[in-house]
């Protein structure tokens, strides 16, 4: 690998961030919904990744020594560990490693108001529809602009019940007792090359910690968007809900195009210890010059249970199966995934569900469109661990195929041990109906009308899974896609 | 006004030709009735009138109110007042009923304009009171698991809330039992009016009995050959088709 030029920290000066900002050239929103904005910032790792790109990762963040050592020990990982290329699609070749800036931040410090949050920030949020979010039921916001997080409000009633909501940098530092010791234990450095890649590299993300008992009744919210050609986005997340603690978590993006490839690829993490219960919740819509290359698992505990709400819109190539180990008796694991690829697009979606206790059951649902040349696959592995009995799975996976040219796989890998479980498949593949088209056009609708609504209908009960307004926007883009598609 | 169809053929994509010279003329306000023995092209001809792709017009013209039919895609032509009454209504899988008629209507409105859903679900409520058809199925997915009445009721529904110029009834009284029959046609006779007409396809004397039309034709072997008045009616019920056989063997 190159090496890149030495970084400077601090090598934007408040004058010169200034005049960029006056600078700020009036956003486009094209009708993919895809945001563009200036950029302006003031940490730049270079492009590469090598020990002195670490070195000024942990320097920004002033971050302590074993979070320098573990990442350094993660490039080594990334270094030997080669490309899942013997099963992953083609198109993952495409990444290339020396061509990604590794971290990218505006330095200004996370704020508890919106009020001291910098204008250009601000923009992009309203753009996204954060404020709005919030005045309607947010409790805690923590959204992410690029490597950082620039705006951290937590209300105090959050703060009274002891949940701690931070970014991974103020985990990690100020909480350490806490989020250490499941910190890379659900996921390992080892994993796979993204998985040591992430651990090298992570910055921004979640940390969660929600005491004993503690329910949420409301959902606690990020937003994550790439702003920077070339950045790569390593978001690190970790929840932890402790014994009968409930909450939902939301992750939203939307990002700029751009020429050159981005790559995203966080790392995720979820502890339900017992009796707790998580919700994740992802609408994923990035650029399709994007690699979203995320790992997403969770680790349930007795009689906890985890659900991911997956939705995958956007991004050129997305692999991405969110896991549930359901490591105690009576845990309960659930994937619920949506997606939807149109013409250069390829998505690899999934779950895995290893049970590892007796009596765990589990629940796959996915169901995926496939539009003009797009490719979508569904990717799942259920695997019931020996000696484990009373277990049971449902898996059900259906495709959507628009145009003759679309093209939908499914790769279910199933493996029991013994024979005191019940692991059940179906898959289907379907497509839109010419008498069901000719029936609403009968009815007034136009071609692509009816094809938004028939594929509306198709996902329907899935998107009902999802919180309110993120259905709203699901069934919007779903509109503006076939739209495009038919023209 | 009315809709006028001029010597059309029309035939099964690279397939047989099924109408073989239809002529027909329906003046506004009135209501009339196609009958004919199986195979005979009724269907084939309410779904060229309304542009199934599954067929090409090899010969003919139709008009609406002096507009041509066929320069009009699939719903221009449902936006321009022509209705359709399927003889199989379809099936929408996770699409409601109230979400389908919302979106139906919206597309009549010009793009800067929003529909008035309180005014749409009183209007949807009233009329669904008076085809005897519970609330619930507003919410329920369009068609999907309704017995063959219900949805025969429930495409009456779309019509009375579409409120079309010119609507075909492609053997609506199919599926119906006798107490669904009578509600039907007194749905449908409610909206009889000096701007609307009626094409009602069917095999049976009951539905004309509560639809009473004002002409009736016969279609046979792709042709209208007989045109008549009400009276047609109780021969075919009477003899069947066998005169129209032996006239046009």
């Amino acid at each position: 690998m190159d090496s890149p030029a030495t970084p400077s920290i601090g090598s934007t000066s408040p004058a010169d961030a200034a005049a960029a900002q006056a600078d700020l050239t009036p956003f486009t929103l094209d009708t993919r919904g895809e945001f563009s904005f200036p950029e302006n910032h003031k940490y730049d790792a270079g492009y590469g990744l090598t020990e002195q790109t670490i070195d000024y990762i942990c320097d920004a963040k002033g971050e302590p020594d074993w979070v320098r050592r573990f990442r350094k020990d993660a490039l080594k990982k990334f270094r030997e560990m080669p490309m899942p290329t013997h099963w992953a699609p083609e198109s993952i070749r495409g990444v290339d490693f020396d061509k990604i800036r590794y971290y990218l931040a505006h330095g200004t410090p996370p704020r508890q108001s919106w009020d001291e949050v910098p204008d250009d920030v601000k923009r992009t949020f309203e753009r996204l529809g954060v404020p709005e979010q919030e005045r309607a039921f947010l409790a805690g916001v923590d959204a992410q602009y690029d490597s950082e997080t620039a705006y951290n409000n937590m209300q105090e009633e959050l703060r009274k019940k002891g949940v701690i909501f931070v970014n991974s940098t103020e985990g990690l530092r100020d909480y350490e007792h806490i989020f250490r010791p499941w910190f890379g234990k659900v996921i390992p450095v080892g994993d796979n090359k993204f998985s040591a890649l992430n651990h090298a590299a992570f910055s921004g993300g979640s940390f969660i910690y929600v005491p004993k008992g503690v329910k949420l009744a409301q959902p606690l919210q990020a937003y994550f968007r790439i702003n920077s050609e070339s950045m790569g986005q390593f978001e690190r997340t970790l929840i932890i809900a402790d014994e009968g603690a409930e909450l939902m978590y939301m992750e939203g993006c939307t990002a700029p195009k751009y020429d050159s490839a981005t790559l995203h690829s966080g790392v995720v993490e979820l502890v339900a210890l017992k009796g707790a219960k998580i919700q994740y919740v992802t609408v994923q819509n990035w650029a399709t010059n994007v690699y979203n290359l995320v790992i997403q698992r969770g680790l349930a505990m007795e009689d906890a249970e985890i659900r991911w709400i997956d939705c995958n819109l956007g991004s050129g190539l997305t692999m991405k199966y969110p896991a549930v180990v359901l490591q105690g008796r009576r845990a309960r694991g659930e994937v619920v995934s949506i997606s939807l690829a149109h013409s250069g697009q390829d998505q690899d979606t999934g779950a895995r569900m290893i049970h590892a206790a007796p009596e765990t059951t589990s629940n796959i649902i996915a169901k995926s469109i496939s539009i003009g040349e797009g490719r979508a696959s569904y990717r799942g592995e259920v695997k019931v661990l020996k000696g484990m009995k009373g277990c049971r799975n449902n898996t059900e996976c259906d495709a959507l195929l628009i145009n003759a040219t679309s093209r939908t796989d499914t790769y279910p890998a199933i493996t029991v041990n013994g024979n005191a479980s019940a692991v059940q498949h179906e898959a289907s593949v379907s497509q839109v109906d010419e008498e069901q088209l000719f029936y609403m056009q009968q009815r007034g609708l136009t071609r692509a009308q009816a094809m938004s609504l028939a594929v509306n209908g198709f996902i329907n009960d899935l998107v009902q899974e999802f919180p309110m307004e993120y259905s709203v926007e699901l069934r919007r883009l779903i509109d503006l896609e076939m739209e495009d598609s038919i023209g | 006004m009315s809709l006028i169809i001029k010597d059309l053929y029309a035939r099964v994509k690279d397939g047989a030709e099924i109408l073989k010279g239809v002529n027909l003329n329906i003046p506004k306000g009135e209501v009339h009735a196609i009958m004919g023995p199986n195979g005979s092209g009724k269907s084939t001809l309410s779904k060229v009138l309304c542009g199934h792709p599954d067929y090409e017009v090899t010969g003919g013209s139709a008009e609406m109110d002096g507009q041509d039919l066929f320069s009009l895609s699939v719903d221009e032509r449902s936006r321009a007042g022509l209705f359709l009454a399927f003889q199989y209504p379809v099936e929408v899988p996770g699409v409601s009923n109230a979400n389908f008629m919302r979106a139906a209507l919206q597309a009549r409105l010009p793009k800067e304009e929003e529909l008035d859903a309180v005014a749409f679900y009183k209007n949807l409520r009233a009329r669904m009171k008076q085809l005897g058809m519970d609330p619930k199925f507003t919410a329920r997915a369009v068609n999907e698991g309704f017995s063959g009445g219900e949805k025969k009721r429930n495409d009456v529904l779309q019509m009375m809330m579409l409120d079309p110029t010119y609507a075909i009834l492609d053997e609506t009284d199919s599926g119906l039992d006798v107490d669904a029959l009578r509600i039907v046609s007194e749905g449908v006779n409610a909206m009889r009016a000096p701007y609307r007409s009626f094409l009602v396809i069917t095999h049976y004397k009951r539905l004309l009995d509560y639809i009473r039309p004002d002409v009736v034709h016969v279609l046979y072997n792709g042709r209208i050959v007989k045109t008549a008045g009400y009276d047609l009616v109780d021969y075919i019920e009477e003899h069947g088709f066998d005169f129209v056989k032996e006239e046009h063997p």
